[in-house]
């Protein structure tokens, strides 16, 4: 799905997380959100989700107008940096949820979900866990969970903030890998954010580096590598 | 730093453990404390009720006067506690899911009853309910009498008791965060759905244990529900009430017979609390992220 930000800007109270920045996502491409610490990344990424309401601006989905869809109406599955998992339930009924939340006439039947769910356990190569809890499992364990259970919504965009924010490198290099991975099999246009640019550099086709809640520049990594367009973006990709 | 510089202690011990005597005498003053303040006046509530033999208590508490006593207090109990809880719940969801101004005066508001001295509570409720009030005669005009009436000590025992579930959801639903709703809005549930499947179940413990205490301490109430009641025997004087008058006018038996009941109905509670928490203390364990 193409994602279009049309002037968005917002305002919590008197400070200006974003002030109105323009962004179009091409259908099926990954995107990464670079910058610093309060540079905005998180609330771009909400509005995107529905979690948060533009001060103004526009929000589009395939050029409709999406601005005033609601979080469940848009369909995003959203992956947070603390993963937010349903502590008190098992790993097969967080990935389970999304689906048991649906009105009875699109609700899949229980065998039809256990399938899926079955199916998505596979795809993140964590078959067996469907049992525990949350608490049993480990950081990269949850992190894929939570993949998993965004996914499981066939949502029409992914969100992920801060993925692997709390991993260790080793951990990290074989998650990146593992969202390429998944990205490539359901060509779904995915936002991420990150504040490590190596991270963006290697794993995203666009990178949009923002500071202070605005976008410096946005490009490929090879352009933005070669042709940094502010100071700002120069000293902050060679840190 | 030579190797000799380095004295191996003779013991391991952590750094927050007190010496074996100061854990002693720790324990011991603990021990003691309790056994004073709270085991000796209870295990002396029981003995005053027997003083006469068990058949002389229980005979004191079929008397009509301490039947219906105990049913009121268990009318009240029943109803302003699901009440308190769904308004504990409602604030402490609203305070802690929300940003908006003016959220450190409600949570003051709520703790107010917790200041409040229950008798100014009761009175406040006689000044703006009592028949000679605007609204509490319009009301005792319909035949909806408020004060010295069920209602009125309702709403007594719903003030004195309402800080109980809010004061121990707050804590607890600050502490969780929106994460795992936000989780559920997106993955398409409703905020009822989200409420149920969701909040509730990381709520449940401390939910549990707010409700107890508001039960306890509904049941037990005197100072507020004095004031609103008027005492009238039989009608509209719960335990504690019937308690005091039965002690006023010499009978230490009755008295301490439903004293004794009023201090079973607490430990009950106490021990229902108990037994979930050993039965579920699995799922107990998973639902705290430690
Ligand atoms: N709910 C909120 N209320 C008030 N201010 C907020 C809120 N959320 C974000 N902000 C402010 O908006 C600015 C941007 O925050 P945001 O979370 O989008 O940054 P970020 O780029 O994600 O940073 P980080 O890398 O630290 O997560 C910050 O100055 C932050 O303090
Ligand atoms: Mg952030």
């Amino acid at each position: 799905m193409h994602i279009e930000i049309d002037e968005i800007s917002k305002q919590f109270g008197t400070t200006a997380a974003l002030h109105p920045v323009s962004l179009a996502v091409p259908s099926g491409a990954l995107v990464a959100l670079l910058g610093p610490s309060g540079s905005g990344k998180t609330t771009l990424l909400r509005i995107l989700g529905g979690l948060e309401f533009p001060t103004s601006g526009r929000v589009l989905f395939d050029g409709q107008d999406a601005t005033g869809l609601s979080v469940q109406e848009r369909r995003a599955g959203f992956v947070f940096q603390s993963y937010a998992l349903f502590r008190h339930m098992t790993v097969f009924d967080n990935i389970a949820y999304g689906l048991n939340a649906r009105p009875r006439a699109t609700r899949p039947t229980r065998a039809e979900i256990a399938r899926r769910v079955t199916k998505l356990l596979e795809l993140i190569q964590l078959p067996d866990i469907g049992a525990r809890y949350p608490s049993q499992l480990s950081g990269g364990q949850r992190q894929r969970v939570a993949l998993a259970r965004a996914l499981a919504i066939e949502p029409r965009m992914l969100l992920l903030d801060e993925p692997f924010g709390a991993l260790d490198a080793k951990v990290r290099k074989e998650l990146r890998q593992g969202l390429r991975d998944i990205h490539d099999t359901t060509g779904l246009t995915t936002v991420f954010v990150t504040h490590d640019q190596e991270e963006a550099m290697e794993l995203a086709d666009l990178v949009v580096v923002m500071s202070m809640g605005r976008i410096e520049q946005i490009g490929k990594p090879q352009d933005i590598r070669a042709r940094p367009a502010t100071p700002f973006v120069r000293e902050f990709i060679t840190a | 730093m030579s190797d000799a510089t380095i004295a191996k202690p003779a013991r391991f011990r952590p750094a927050t453990e007190e010496s074996p005597a100061t854990r002693w005498a720790l324990i011991a003053v603990s021990f003691a404390g309790l056994a004073i303040l709270v085991l000796a006046p209870l295990i002396a509530v029981f003995v005053e009720a027997l003083a006469d033999g068990i058949a002389a208590s229980l005979k004191s508490l079929t008397s009509p006067d301490a039947r219906g006593a105990i049913r009121l207090t268990l009318t009240i109990a029943a109803i302003s506690v699901p009440l308190n809880a769904i308004f504990g719940i409602a604030a402490a969801w609203f305070i802690t899911k929300f940003d908006f101004r003016g959220k450190a005066f409600l949570i003051t508001l709520i703790d107010l009853p917790f200041s409040v001295s229950p008798v100014v509570a009761g009175l406040c409720i006689v000044l703006m309910f009592g028949a000679n009030s605007a609204i509490g005669g319009w009301l005792v005009a319909q035949g909806y009498p408020i004060v010295f009436a069920m209602p009125g000590i309702i709403l007594a025992t719903m003030f004195v008791t309402f800080p109980f579930v809010a004061r121990e959801l707050i804590p607890v639903m600050i502490e969780q965060g929106r994460a795992e709703e936000e989780a559920a809005l997106t993955l398409g549930a409703s905020g009822w759905r989200t409420f149920r499947t969701v909040t509730l179940p990381n709520i449940r413990w401390a939910l549990l244990y707010g409700v107890l205490l508001c039960n306890a301490r509904a049941m037990g109430e005197f100072g507020a529900v004095a004031v609103v009641s008027g005492k009238i025997r039989g009608q509209t004087a719960t335990m504690p009430i019937t308690i005091e008058m039965l002690y006023q006018e010499y009978l230490s038996v009755a008295a301490f017979s439903l004293a004794g009941v009023l201090a079973l109905l607490a430990l009950v509670t106490l021990l229902l609390k108990t037994a979930l928490e050993i039965r579920h203390a699995d799922q107990l364990a998973a639902t705290h992220r430690h």
